[in-house]
């Protein structure tokens, strides 16, 4: 059997002349989470849903669960599970109707009130959807995308718009799903969602996979390296090096005693995607960038 | 699941969506039922009105209840499913249906059930308030009932595909009932169902009959009105085959056209 639930190969999209998607390679194993990272209308969206196989590809090869997604027939969506980023369809019906009427399309479906269960939704069973709060509503999609006992789930953006209690709550029902060996593929906003669940990382930007690899160690050595912070006549300061105490010890002799507002930190995913995005989306990372990008501080000439 | 089990699966699931709808359940299944109630009321106090000249007089919900269940047809299959599946295409539930294994046999196949139970129970509806409440004569023989039935079938399934196929015209959810009524309130004037067709001007009454709303008028007029009134047809007689072979035509174009047509999305490129 093929150890690879999805492989991409030089996967290109484009709109008349403009390419969306450009040459983009990756492959996600079997039982991985793969996070696909980037600003608004860099081409994550787009990528799924060639994987999906709701948009045709312009060049490039695509292999979902061993099959073309742009020819493969029903039997192949029987075993993949797709929750889209828009949410509230199906008002009319309650939620356990219209999880009962999704079970019926899939050969083995999980069981109607255990996946309610599992989406914390047993108090609103018998409410119409419409009726649900935003937050329930994407709930009731995230049922709909596991009823069928997916062996590869696409989850686009599947917490926008959760409290951080939902979102937590979330998380636990996708590591269930990862300790029952589903493929994960996950397209998300949040640094810290990817942090949380993902085995892989991959950014992408304007089209273009500018990085992927494991969570830990994300970035490479350059973008981890250290970061150290302090004030020195009253101006922020900031210096990059491998030897973050060795550079401390020595600042810490020149200043002649303690540095003001030292602070020592290894960047995390956020601050490498960050600076990713920055380098190669310019004013597009605005919209990805939440409240704490990363300041332009005054620079020391060290750590090199 | 056969793909026909799912197909009955989701008809329950489509009627009973239906019935929850408040407005499409005024505008596509209560609407004839209220207009024959208005015209039945309003020309009540006049007595017998003859349908046109040299025919027996006829009470006001005698000479409207064909009318009103060819009125049916149109809203009950094209009106109701042109909006319906616009809707569902602009809401994502059919882009969410697509991702998932269900045919699109079977998808069709509920929507079509959902418009023969919802026609069907109309057409009762409609026939026994007209008997009930505004004393309709009902036809007492099996010739009636049986082109009554025949041109209900043939008439509602091509007014469903040709719904299908007219779903893929509004660009969104929005503007569907602003693409849709307007084309079936046009029919329903040019059709001899709210102003009786013998009335029209002649080049009026050809248009029209390239659209199969005239024909299921006027198959229904066959079955519930005095043979006499058949003089009032162009032609001067039902022509039921004509009906027939019209109906027939415009089943196998909408068939066609919903084939070539239908999209779980607008798919680019």
């Amino acid at each position: 059997m093929d150890t690879d639930a999805v492989r991409v190969a030089n996967l290109r999209k484009t709109y008349g002349d403009t390419p969306v998607v450009d040459d983009v390679s990756f492959t996600i194993a079997r039982g991985e989470t793969f996070a696909l990272l980037g600003p608004n209308g860099a081409g994550k969206s787009t990528t799924v849903e060639i994987l999906e196989g709701y948009r045709r590809r312009s060049g490039g090869s695509v292999s979902v669960l061993g099959a073309d997604p742009g020819t493969a027939g029903l039997a192949w969506k029987a075993r993949i599970g797709i929750v889209l980023q828009s949410a509230g369809q199906g008002g009319l019906y309650t939620v356990r109707e219209q999880l009962r009427q999704f079970a019926a399309y899939y050969p083995r479906p999980r069981d109607v009130e255990e996946v309610i269960a599992a989406v914390g939704l047993q108090a609103q069973a018998n409410t119409r959807i419409a009726k649900l709060s935003g937050g329930q509503q994407r709930r009731v999609d995230v049922a709909l995308g596991i009823i069928g006992r997916p062996e590869l789930l696409f989850l686009d953006e599947p917490t926008t718009g959760f409290d951080p209690q939902a979102r937590r709550e979330f998380w636990q029902l996708i590591r269930g799903l990862q300790e029952e060996g589903t493929t994960i593929l996950l397209t998300t906003h949040y640094l810290d969602e990817a942090a949380q669940l993902a085995d892989r990382v991959a950014v992408i930007t304007r089209g273009r996979l500018r990085a992927i690899g494991p969570v830990a160690g994300f970035g490479g050595e350059q973008a981890r390296t250290p970061r150290v912070t302090w004030r020195e006549g009253g101006v922020l300061r900031e210096a990059r090096t491998a030897r973050p105490w060795e550079f401390t010890a020595a600042l810490a002799e020149r200043l002649g005693g303690e540095p003001e507002a030292l602070e020592i930190r290894r960047p995390a995913l956020e601050e490498i995607y960050l600076e990713m995005v920055d380098e190669h989306d310019g004013a597009a990372a605005q919209d990805a960038a939440d409240d704490d990008a990363p300041q332009a501080p005054a620079t020391e000439g060290a750590g090199r | 699941m056969s793909v026909l089990a799912l197909g009955a699966h989701r008809a329950a699931y489509e009627v009973r969506g239906y019935f929850r709808a408040g407005d499409t359940l005024f505008f596509t299944f209560l609407f004839p039922v209220f207009m024959l109630a208005l015209f039945s009321t309003i020309f009540q106090e006049e007595g017998g009105i003859a349908g046109g000249p040299g025919v027996p007089e006829l009470s006001a919900a005698e000479l409207y209840l064909p009318a009103m269940l060819a009125a049916g047809l149109l809203l009950s299959g094209f009106q109701n499913l042109a909006v319906d599946i616009a809707m569902e295409r602009s809401d994502g539930t059919l882009k969410r249906l697509g991702g998932t294994p269900l045919s699109p046999v079977s998808y069709f196949a509920g929507k079509i059930a959902q418009v023969l139970t919802t026609g069907i129970l109309q057409a009762f509806i409609l026939i026994v308030v007209a008997a009930l409440v505004f004393d309709v004569a009902l036809p007492s023989d099996a010739d009636s009932w049986i082109t009554f039935t025949w041109v209900f079938f043939l008439g509602i399934i091509a007014s469903a595909l040709m719904g299908i196929a007219v779903s893929a015209l509004p660009r969104s959810g929005r503007s569907a009932t602003a693409v849709v009524v307007p084309i079936a309130l046009v029919l329903q004037f040019v059709s001899g169902v709210y102003i009786f067709f013998w009335q029209l001007p002649d080049w009026l009454q050809y248009v029209a009959s390239a659209f199969p709303l005239v024909w299921m008028a006027r198959g229904m007029r066959a079955a519930f009105l005095p043979a006499e009134y058949a003089t009032l047809e162009p032609g001067d007689g039902w022509e039921l085959g004509w009906v027939a072979m019209a109906l027939g035509i415009w089943l196998l174009v909408g068939l066609i056209l919903s084939r070539a047509t239908f999209r779980w999305i607008r798919r680019d490129a």
